[in-house]
């Protein structure tokens, strides 16, 4: 596989949007993105159904054009140009496999337009790379869905675009032939240095696969960074929530010093460090990833550096394998998501039992926006 | 179509239909079909071929005639009437393609351009059904009235040139094939319509991305992926234009030159009684057709579309 994929070594090209806006009859697809993909990387578009991201995907294959903005790949503005002319290929959501071809002919396709030299041993080659060689007089319809995908995958590759782009190609595979192909693909671009830009709504996939991670949410980027500083310190209420799990609180600041701030909650004093709060005065909200917090069944003596709250009740668990879900409420917070590791006897701590809450304060994070039913109650969303 | 035969049979072997006792009654259920066919397909069908083998028998009574084995009447039909055969399969050949290259972009705009807006194709969809509710001979003898000798069309063809000063329309080839061509665009038109109505335009976006240039992409995917309706399309264009005799009789566009077999047929039986020469032109008819078609789907490779 590795020597094979030395045949596809591309010259993987970066990819900016410029001041990009798209606006449908009735509807603004896209409201202002700027975005830049250094060549090479794998970046993926993160977001749920009509945040704008396939879209524009679109875009940048040319099969839709922005109402305002520029598009340039390795520095050339492409903007103006069609779809069959730009160094770009896709692998679609639905494939779009040509029924009427061979998966040979299929993956020779854009070889033969090009008019590149022996197009039918390079694209058994690309067959080859995925796996697929033995099926290559096949029609698509007698290929398994996860053997479609990587027909559509080599039918891209094939061409050695500048740039791939990946439209959902495994949403429609079940989750065990998602996760294979994860690392197949993730396993191919490394192997070929393409540029990839990778458009989904699975998180994990995304934190998975990606070098970089945009999070996208109605038309515009709202965080965008490596998938662990994504998920550390989210910037927005969405990006905490879309990204994982988290336990907001909001409360106004009450203390600050130079490398805390303090905000109070219905009594309780929640802290989050100075850097990794997005704002530092009046409303604030603040949150915790569930399986950083812990709970106690007696209170803990109050300690610098950790956040407490409660008492609170023991409302709901929900095993889920290797960790259990606890669900706490707490009087005047409301309810708390704790996840504890299954490593003793599960569950860790019947249901109704009174306990507390802790978290170190550097597991903290403040977010720059509100929750939208901000009361003063913490949101943990599933 | 072709296509979804292969749907969702996976790699494996040919699905070999279960064993069912439900045979028997499968058969009864068809035993009112095929004597429908029996007694109103089979018995004309072969009244007719043994008709196209009688010959006169003698008493000179007009329209007499006596069981024989002529199989000369055959050659004898295709020599006396080689022009009116060569019209038939001429005209329905041109009339068939004009329509092709009316109705392909027709029925494309209709199924792929306008599918966002389903007012406008409902609104085409009906124009192209509308000349239906009018009779075919009505609307066949209104052309002859607009393209008639003293109408202000041909006046004005005349004036700018394109027909001589004492040329008409009315009774020329190219009346016939374009009353023709106008009859049986509808034919061509729906089956094309209901192929591209389902063409699955992400095939075209990929063939883009695919470095395809729009002519490429229309040629190496819209054209193979929509042949099954072009294949309907000219069969149930062809075989009927082929045994038309409305147009090209002298009642309405055509003239003595323009006859086709449909207008020999037509006299023979009717006026001169002469049953073999009319029938023999009939199975010929008959039989040339279903060469020409069973050759044509052959080579299309689609046998299972028809």
């Amino acid at each position: 596989m590795a020597r094979l994929a030395q045949e596809f070594i591309a010259r993987g090209a970066d990819l900016e949007l410029v001041g990009i806006r798209k606006e449908f009859p009735g509807f603004t697809a896209i409201e202002n993105l700027d975005l830049h993909i250094p060549a090479g990387e794998f970046f993926a578009l993160l977001g749920p159904s009509g945040c704008g991201k396939t879209t524009s995907l679109r875009l940048v294959a040319g099969l839709d054009e922005p109402t305002k903005g520029k598009i340039l790949i390795g520095g050339k503005d492409i903007t103006a140009t069609k779809p069959h002319e730009r160094p770009v290929n896709t692998v679609f959501q639905s494939y779009a496999l040509f029924p009427h071809m061979s998966v040979l002919e299929n993956v020779a396709f854009g070889l033969k337009q090009r008019k590149i030299e022996d197009p039918m041993a390079k694209a058994v080659a690309a067959l080859e790379l995925v796996e697929l060689g033995h099926l290559a007089q096949r029609r698509p319809q007698q290929l398994s869905g996860g053997q479609q995908q990587r027909v559509a995958l080599a039918r891209a590759l094939v061409n050695r675009p500048s740039l791939l782009l990946l439209d959902e190609p495994l949403g429609a595979l079940d989750l065990k032939l998602r996760r294979q192909m994860q690392i197949e693909l993730k396993a191919i671009q490394m192997e070929v240095g393409l540029t990839f830009l990778h458009v989904t709504h699975d998180q994990e996939e995304a934190m998975d696969m990606a070098d970089t991670v945009a999070v996208m949410n109605k038309g515009r980027i709202e965080q965008m960074g490596s998938p662990e500083k994504l998920y550390d310190r989210p910037h927005t209420v969405f990006v905490s929530k879309f990204l994982g799990q988290s336990n907001l609180f909001v409360g106004e600041v009450a203390e600050s010093n130079g490398s805390s701030i303090s905000i109070n909650v219905s009594g309780n004093k929640i802290t989050v460090p100075t850097d990794r709060a997005e704002k530092h005065t009046g409303t604030i909200a603040v949150g915790v990833r569930p399986e950083k917090a812990n709970f106690h069944e007696s209170e803990p003596s109050a300690q610098t550096g950790v956040n407490l709250i409660g008492p609170g009740e023991i409302i709901d668990i929900r095993f889920t394998g290797v960790s259990n879900q606890y669900l706490i409420e707490i009087p005047g917070i409301g309810e708390v998501t704790v996840f504890a590791q299954n490593v003793g006897k599960s569950p860790v701590t019947e249901l109704g039992a009174k306990v507390w809450v802790s978290w170190k304060v550097e597991h903290s994070f403040g977010l720059s926006d509100l929750p939208a039913n901000s009361a003063t109650e913490s949101i943990s969303v599933i | 179509m072709a296509f979804a035969a292969f749907g969702h049979g996976g790699g494996g072997g040919a699905t070999t239909p279960a064993p069912t006792k439900k045979s028997k009654v499968a058969l009864f259920l068809l035993l009112p079909g095929l004597i429908y066919l029996g007694l109103f397909f089979m018995t004309p069908l072969i009244s007719l071929i043994i008709t196209s083998l009688e010959v006169p028998d003698g008493s000179g009574v007009m329209g007499s005639y006596a069981y024989g084995f002529a199989i000369e009447n055959y050659g004898k039909v295709v020599t006396e009437f080689w022009p009116q055969i060569s019209h038939s399969f001429g005209y329905a050949l041109i009339a068939t393609i004009a329509a092709l290259l009316i109705s392909y972009p027709l029925a494309y705009f209709i199924g792929v351009k306008a599918r966002r807006f389903p007012l406008i194709q409902g609104l085409m969809l009906t124009l192209v059904i509308a000349p239906f509710f009018i009779s075919f001979l009505l609307r066949t003898f209104a052309w002859k009235q607009i393209f008639s000798n003293e109408s202000p069309a041909v006046h004005f063809l005349q004036q700018v040139g394109i027909l001589g000063a004492h040329d008409y329309l009315v009774g020329t080839p190219f009346m016939v094939i374009f009353g023709l061509t106008y009859n049986f665009i509808p034919f061509m038109t729906l089956p094309l319509y209901s192929i591209l109505e389902r063409l699955d335009i992400r095939l075209l976006e990929a063939g883009s991305d695919l470095y395809a240039t729009p002519a490429t992409t229309f040629r190496k995917i819209t054209l193979p992926l929509t042949a099954p309706g072009i294949i309907s399309g000219t069969l149930l264009t062809f075989i009927p234009i082929a045994g038309d005799y409305v147009n090209a009789s002298g009642d309405f566009l055509g003239g003595t030159k323009t006859a086709m077999i449909g207008n020999v047929v037509e006299s023979r039986f009717l006026v001169l009684n002469d049953y073999p020469t009319a029938s023999a032109l009939s199975v010929l008819l008959m039989g040339v057709i279903l060469l020409l078609v069973g050759f044509y789907a052959k080579r299309s490779g689609t046998e299972d579309l028809l």
